[in-house]
């Protein structure tokens, strides 16, 4: 078990090297994990201070001036940047690369404030930026460590607490932006997930398989470019779709998947995802249970969605 | 490049034409503004600011942020005085694929380093223009041009609290005080108060002057290039539409053009023969 915060910290570390690359914090970064890089490279390190839209467009001048910029805060605090992401970043296209921790119902018991389940659908709807939610602490470094060469401004959601370590022993090649993986090859229902939900998934294709279902689970960490190749590929091969995210059901992974399927099929596509609701204080096992994200509800709407084959 | 006071009158009175005759064409745009900045912006240009025109992306230029980039039109006038654009590219003002968009933009104008449009973003922007150039050794200085209604976002105060925390001396904002703003003046909208006096509580260097008195922003723009002991502000008072009578000091030119009797009527003024 690893908090993928951590992964996003080690790759600013590894990422050291190059001294174009800069840190941005917004007083939060022993929680988004960018103090690692502020310990070892404190002039490279700008506190900004709680000050979230001075920080993205700090960060937009450095990148006009060739540096490459990471900046952190809580991902229900970069929605106050958001339009500085749209016109000073996304708009004039610097390579920004903005993290928001803390992200979804599973940040748990700090409650409903600090929740941010519209983070994904909102950048989502940017020209140029690149959307991703990793699942695990090891795919989050290595997709920090790969933004450094994109010329793209990014979003990228990373989780509080642990999860489970799904690619340890997996060659880094397998894990490219843009790119879905597929942990289980099955062909009678494809899920579709993304972030802490992913193990989930995983859990939900154990139960599933115990009752002679053989389930595909897709860790599609990136939402934005969307790896429609793939979404094409499963939905021919299982017939039915499911999309599971700790996030809104309005606009983030699942609406991506159902804006693709709706224009290129008609396979049955059910949606896990927030309700359109707001969550309460919890502890991440009692969120993913109350917000109906837990395994047993990707098992359900595994079902539904066959029977609409 | 060193000029007369005489010279850099002369070249705000060739701006102020070309903006008169930009947001007439296009009927449309913010001649007010363009009008109470260009005394600044020749000063500026005129004087300490260092960029090449036939090589506007040169590295190590200083950088001139725009942050009222609704006042568009002068410093598009300025750029093709100074030789970045030509005078034919000013009719592509508000024009489907010209360089010239309603608001700056860097990625569709040369010598335009922010693409503004957005109030309160330009401070910001120009810090980390600042921090970029003190990471890199370098001498460039990053300029940024603030309107006084502008600075009722609170974007602008995240920015004047981090640029001063972090000593940028080569950070100086030029302040437009027209004491107009969009709906009306500034008094009825929103009152500032002791406008230098907040910016000194937050820690930079503050001076004032008469913004179309071309020695004395000439004495502000030498001020600005003197101070680096932290960030220095210079607030200009201004009258917004300056130098045509029936646009100074009038809300309805903030974004109004003028029509065929006004038109004629402000060219003559700027000692166009028509």
């Amino acid at each position: 078990m690893a908090a993928t915060r951590d992964g996003y910290g080690q790759a600013l570390l590894e990422l050291a090297d190059n001294e174009k690359v800069v840190v941005l914090e917004a007083d939060l970064g022993k929680s988004t994990k960018s103090l690692h890089f502020r310990k070892a490279y404190p002039e490279r390190t700008i506190s900004c201070g709680i000050g979230e839209q001075n920080m993205l467009l700090v960060a937009a001048g450095m990148a006009s001036s060739g540096y490459i910029p990471f900046a952190s805060t809580f991902a229900i605090f970069t929605e106050r940047a958001f339009e500085q992401m749209r016109n000073g970043v996304a708009r004039p296209k610097l390579a920004v690369h903005l993290c928001g921790s803390h992200g979804g119902t599973h940040t748990g018991t700090d409650g409903s404030s600090a929740q941010s389940i519209e983070d994904l659908a909102i950048f989502r709807t940017l020209p140029n930026v690149t959307v991703m939610h990793p699942s695990d602490e090891v795919s989050t470094r290595i997709l920090t460590k790969r933004l450094a060469t994109s010329t793209n401004p990014s979003y990228m959601r990373t989780a509080r607490n642990k999860t489970p370590v799904l690619y340890d022993d997996v060659p880094e090649d397998l894990i490219q932006i843009g790119k879905g993986i597929e942990l289980k090859n099955g062909t009678d229902v494809a899920i579709i997930s993304c972030g802490v939900l992913v193990s989930e998934s995983l859990k939900a294709a154990e139960i599933l398989a115990e009752e002679g279902i053989h389930a595909t689970v897709v860790d599609m960490h990136t939402i934005k470019p969307l790896d429609t190749d793939l979404i094409d590929n499963v939905a021919q091969r299982c017939g039915c779709i499911v999309t599971a995210e700790d996030h809104s059901i309005i606009g983030g992974l699942g609406g991506a998947v159902a804006e693709h399927l709706s224009m290129t099929s008609t396979t049955p596509l059910e949606r896990v995802g927030v309700k359109d609701r707001f969550g309460e204080s919890g502890q991440s096992d009692e969120m993913l249970e109350i917000m109906e994200l837990s395994a047993p509800h990707i098992v359900k709407a595994a079902r539904r969605a066959m029977q609409r084959k | 490049m060193q000029h007369t006071i005489e010279e850099l009158e002369e070249l705000a009175r060739k701006c102020r034409i070309e903006i008169i005759k930009m947001v007439y064409r296009a009927q449309a745009g913010h001649p007010g503004g363009s009008l109470s900045e260009i005394d600044l912006l020749a000063g500026l240009y005129g004087t300490t600011m260092r960029v090449r025109s036939d090589d506007p992306d040169w590295e190590d230029r200083d950088r001139f942020i725009l942050s009222k980039g609704h006042a568009s039109p002068g410093m598009y006038a300025l750029l093709a005085e100074r030789g970045f654009i030509s005078h034919e590219d000013l009719k592509s003002y508000r024009v489907l694929g010209g360089v010239c968009q309603g608001h700056v933009d860097m990625k569709w104008c040369p010598g335009v380093d922010f693409s503004a449009g957005s109030l309160g973003m330009g401070l910001s922007y120009g810090m980390g223009c600042a921090i970029a150039a003190k990471l890199d050794g370098s001498e460039r200085r990053a300029f940024v041009m603030l309107g006084d209604g502008e600075i009722q976002e609170g974007s602008v105060w995240e920015a004047a609290m981090a640029a001063a925390h972090h000593e940028l001396g080569n950070l100086k904002v030029i302040l437009d005080r027209n004491r107009i703003q969009n709906d009306d003046f500034c008094e009825t909208q929103m009152r500032m108060f002791d406008i230098p006096a907040k910016w000194r509580a937050f820690g930079w260097n503050v001076k004032e002057i008469d913004g179309h008195d071309m020695n004395e922003v000439v004495e502000g723009m030498n001020y600005l290039a003197e101070t680096n002991d932290g960030p220095s502000i210079l607030i200009a008072h201004t009258v917004k539409g300056k130098g045509i009578s029936f646009m100074e000091d009038n809300p309805s030119f903030h974004g109004a053009a003028p029509n065929d009797e006004q038109y004629a009527l402000a060219l003559s003024e700027l000692g166009v023969e028509l």
